[in-house]
């Protein structure tokens, strides 16, 4: 068979906690390489090209677009991917109606878990802007924003919360 | 009380529900998609060039289709793949297959497909001329009228006589999730599994073009990323194709558009140009309005003609007017084909409608608030089509909950003053009143005669078996709350079977907002069967109906224990296709939505900063899951009116990337409140009336009301974008 691409590069990352070592080409997407090689399928592409944010992960403490990231720079990074969300921290965006088809879910639920973990940016801007990066065609984006607001509201409120 | 949990929601909201790119197979191949560069001609050449190894790929062209080259829908014009002729930019003309999809991208890349061009007819506005025919004698795919008293006469005795042409654009459905499906062979079975709204229109295709009887083949719908009409007719397209390349390649084979391509190649809303002419007497009351409605139909019939229907049914609104007359007509283009989207003709007329009841109250010296209360129907009065009405909903009390809680008059006075001090902003109010008939048009539902099955489990648990499909709206959960309370059991009791057509009856196409109000009752029949079948009487307690279906499949093991119901439309409707007059639709829903504008006159960008939907939708049945559609619907509605411009290049997308085709993000739009009326609908699951296509109708007219309410000038035109914005300003000569 002819060789679809240039010669791969191996590379070592830590995904969801756990060092994976792959071997990819230099144009490959983190995006497909966590779909198709590693079966993390909860991220999904919506666009490619980094507009939609559907596939949204965590590099090393910030989100980003995995469509628009090659596999090779997150060599040696850690990435964490919606498989590694405790599904405890989701009752409000349930309760809210956040998602309806559920394909720029995994991408909300990412930023949506950043902002819980930063809730500081609070202060400097609004959630609809923390939220902006995500587009969604189905909750015209309340169900997205109530669930988040009321999410926050209750991480302040358990004990230990709000440092 | 809280509405009960989205079913599936923990799975969506975790990653983990899996979709058809989600599904790993093994010795699965790729498939993709060569495509015409012409909107118009003859295919004269097909080049393989020589960049790849051709021995390593399946290659799929019209030659290889075992039945007719026809995609079965209302008509079959449409070829699966283009023949000798293609009729719009980006047509299917021949499919490959390999296992890697970056090899695939490189034999597209490698293919060109040679055409001699012809006249292509690109603008639906302008009669053709003799060389750009290509339907009939006229490119017309469907004329419909609707006649009622004499309009004419109406309007030379009217008070006020208002003219004018308003248009729309099209509008891609930008669901999340784009088109895929996975094809394969296994016991002389095809199977096609993926994203869509219909599972039985694409078995219907399948059976047809691969001229295969009904058990030989399968089609399984897979969660599916939203659909908003966008999945109900193209699906069929790519299934086939998929599972072409199966069959030849004998592998399973996988076709998932990228956006560009979905973005392309798909099915679009139709773009309208609607005229109105309406006579009011000295009273603002309506006497004629006289309505002309074209649609551009684009490359092939698909559903334009009821697109078109449902279209002129609704063009008059929801008013008393004892002479109408509206015409309507589809017209063939050789544009990508125009299909299903939320509202389905509706919006287009709508919008042209209450842009025209707010031109139509300045000429009668009335506010848009007191033209809309002198006119909404009441009961005992009729539609355009002769529909009496008599549903005892208070029309009146849903425009006054909507100003009410817009606070409306307040608002309005105070942009007033707010414009008249502030150097570059302004503001205004606009509303909307509008209503939407659920469920297929005329004798839609009795052709359809869907029917719905529910089978009972060695459990005692209850099995919906329905071909009514998840895409977002609550299918799941909806089913579960009607067929619990029916047969007073818990949610947790009931068990929704997977859309698989091997094993769920045909519960017609889930589109048309009849989902819950339609097939919902269906399912409130099946289960009274059920309960029949088991010998219990109809108030028997959930208890009861549990224990009888443990006792019947525990003495019967072998036996099926299914409740079953077939579609047969309510007492006294009655519709004449002919004469397009009667009973359009068994019930509509009743709205007024107020937007309030803030349009900057340094960018001419207009901006929605507060929104108020307010409806009379039968029942309640889930308000989480209710009031998501109407702020889902809402915001895509936004977006068709203000940002979702296209920029047509040969009859093609050419802005077919989301970096330039701008749908609204969560900083784009304000909240949107939302308030529920309700007035149970008898012959709906629990009283409910349909409501997902409802909110894409009002909110383009409302904020177009709202920029002339601002700045005084008249917007006829969507998207209102800043260009045409600035164009409108300068033309009034007010910029």
């Amino acid at each position: 068979m002819s060789k679809p691409q240039a010669e791969k590069i191996e590379i070592e990352l830590t995904v969801n906690g756990q060092p994976v070592a792959v071997s990819v080409s230099p144009v490959e997407r983190l995006l497909d390489t966590l779909r198709y090689t590693m079966n993390l399928t909860g991220t999904k592409e919506g666009c490619g090209e980094g507009e939609c944010g559907a596939c949204t992960v965590v590099l090393d403490g910030l989100p980003v677009n995995s469509c628009l990231v090659p596999t090779i720079q997150a060599r040696g990074r850690r990435v964490e991917t919606i498989e590694s969300i405790d599904p405890s921290r989701l009752s409000e965006l349930l309760d809210s109606g956040a998602t309806q088809c559920g394909a720029c879910t995994p991408g909300v639920v990412m930023s949506a878990c950043w902002v819980l973990d930063h809730p500081d940016l609070c202060d400097s801007h609004s959630l609809r802007e923390l939220m902006a990066g995500n587009l969604c065609r189905c909750t015209g984006y309340d169900g997205i924003i109530d669930g988040l607001a009321a999410a926050l509201d209750a991480s302040n409120q358990r004990p230990g919360a709000g440092a | 009380m809280a509405s009960p949990r989205r079913s599936e929601g923990i799975s969506k909201l975790t990653g983990r529900e899996r979709y058809v790119d989600d599904l790993a197979i093994d010795g699965c191949w790729w498939g993709m998609t060569a495509r015409s560069p012409a909107p118009r001609g003859r295919i004269r050449e097909i080049r393989f060039g020589k960049g790849v190894d051709w021995s390593e790929f399946v290659v799929v062209d019209h030659r290889d289709i075992p039945g007719p080259n026809e995609v079965r829908l209302i008509e079959l014009d449409q070829p699966v793949l283009a023949a000798d002729r293609v009729r719009h930019v980006h047509e299917a003309v021949v499919l490959v297959a390999h296992p890697s999809r970056e090899m695939c991208r490189r034999a597209i890349r490698e293919i060109e497909i040679v055409v001699d061009r012809e006249p292509p007819a690109l603008d639906f506005r302008v009669t053709p001329s003799p060389d750009q025919i290509q339907y009939a004698d006229d490119n017309v795919l469907k004329h419909l009228r609707i006649e009622k008293g004499d309009v004419e006469r109406a309007l030379a005795g009217a008070a006020h006589v208002v003219e004018e042409v308003y248009e729309t654009g099209a509008q891609e459905h930008v669901y999340l999730e784009t088109q895929g499906m996975l094809a394969w062979e296994d016991d002389g079975v095809v199977t096609v599994s993926g994203s869509m709204q219909c599972p039985y229109y694409v078995l219907n295709a399948l059976i047809h073009a691969l001229g295969r009887d009904e058990k030989q083949v399968r089609v399984v719908q897979t969660p599916t990323g939203g659909g908003f009409g966008g999945k109900e007719d193209y699906p069929s397209n790519i299934a086939l194709h998929a599972a072409l390349l199966a069959l030849k390649a004998k592998h399973p084979v996988k076709i998932i558009y990228d956006r560009g391509e979905d973005l392309a190649a798909t099915t679009k809303r139709h773009p309208s140009l609607v005229r109105h002419r309406t006579g009011v007497d000295s009273e603002g009351r309506l006497v004629a309005q006289d309505i002309e409605m074209i649609l551009d139909g684009g490359a092939y019939v698909t559903l334009s003609p009821v697109v078109l229907s449902r279209g002129i049914i609704h063009a008059a609104g929801p008013y008393a007017c004892d002479n109408v007359r509206i015409v309507g007509r589809a017209v063939m283009t050789n544009s990508v084909p125009f299909g299903a989207f939320r509202g389905f003709g509706a919006p287009q007329s709508l919008f042209a409608c209450e842009r025209q009841m707010d031109r139509v109250a300045r000429a009668a010296s009335l506010s848009p608030a007191e033209i809309r209360r002198r006119n909404l129907i009441r009961d005992g009065q009729t539609t355009s089509t002769s529909q009496r009405i008599d549903d005892g909903t208070d029309r009146l009390a849903v425009l006054d909950a909507a100003l009410r809680r817009s606070d409306y008059d307040a608002k309005r006075e105070a942009h007033r003053s707010f414009n008249a001090s502030h150097p570059y902003l302004r503001r205004g109010m606009g509303l909307a009143s509008f209503y939407h008939g659920a469920g297929f048009t005329g004798g839609g539902e009795v052709y359809l005669a869907s029917t719905q099955h529910v089978a009972g489990l060695p459990d005692g648990r209850v099995e919906v078996r329905s071909a009514s499909t998840e895409i977002g709206q609550g299918t799941r959960t909806i089913f579960a709350t009607i067929a619990a309370s029916r047969l007073g059991l818990d949610e947790s009791d009931i068990v929704i079977a997977e859309p698989d057509t091997s094993r769920v009856p045909n519960s017609g196409p889930t589109v048309a907002s009849r989902t819950a109000m339609v097939v919902g009752h269906l399912l409130e029949l099946a289960c009274d069967d059920l309960r029949r079948t088991l010998g219990l009487p109809k108030d028997a307690p959930g208890d009861a109906v549990r224990a009888a279906i443990i006792a019947r499949l525990a003495s019967h093991p072998s036996e099926e224990l299914v409740g079953k119901a077939r579609y047969k439309a309510p007492p006294g409707i009655q519709w004449d296709e002919q004469t397009y007059k009667g009973d359009a639709y068994g019930t509509f829903a009743w709205a007024t939505y107020v937007a309030e504008v803030e349009v900057d006159l340094r960018m001419f960008e207009t901006r929605v900063i507060a929104f108020d939907a307010v409806q009379e939708i039968g029942k309640v049945l889930n308000e989480t899951l209710a009031r998501g559609q109407i702020q889902g619907g809402v915001v895509q509605a936004i977006g068709w009116a203000l940002t979702e411009d296209f920029v047509w290049k040969d009859g093609a997308m050419a802005n077919a990337q989301l970096t330039n085709y701008i749908i609204p993000s969560a900083c784009d739009v304000p909240p949107i409140g939302v308030e529920f009326l309700e007035n149970p609908y008898p012959h709906g699951a629990m009283g409910a009336k349909g409501i997902g296509e409802l909110p894409m109708d009002g909110p383009a007219p409302a904020i177009c009301n709202a920029v002339a309410d601002a700045l005084g000038v008249e917007p006829t035109t969507i998207p209102l974008t800043p260009e045409r914005l600035m164009d409108l300003m300068t033309e009034a000569g007010v910029a």
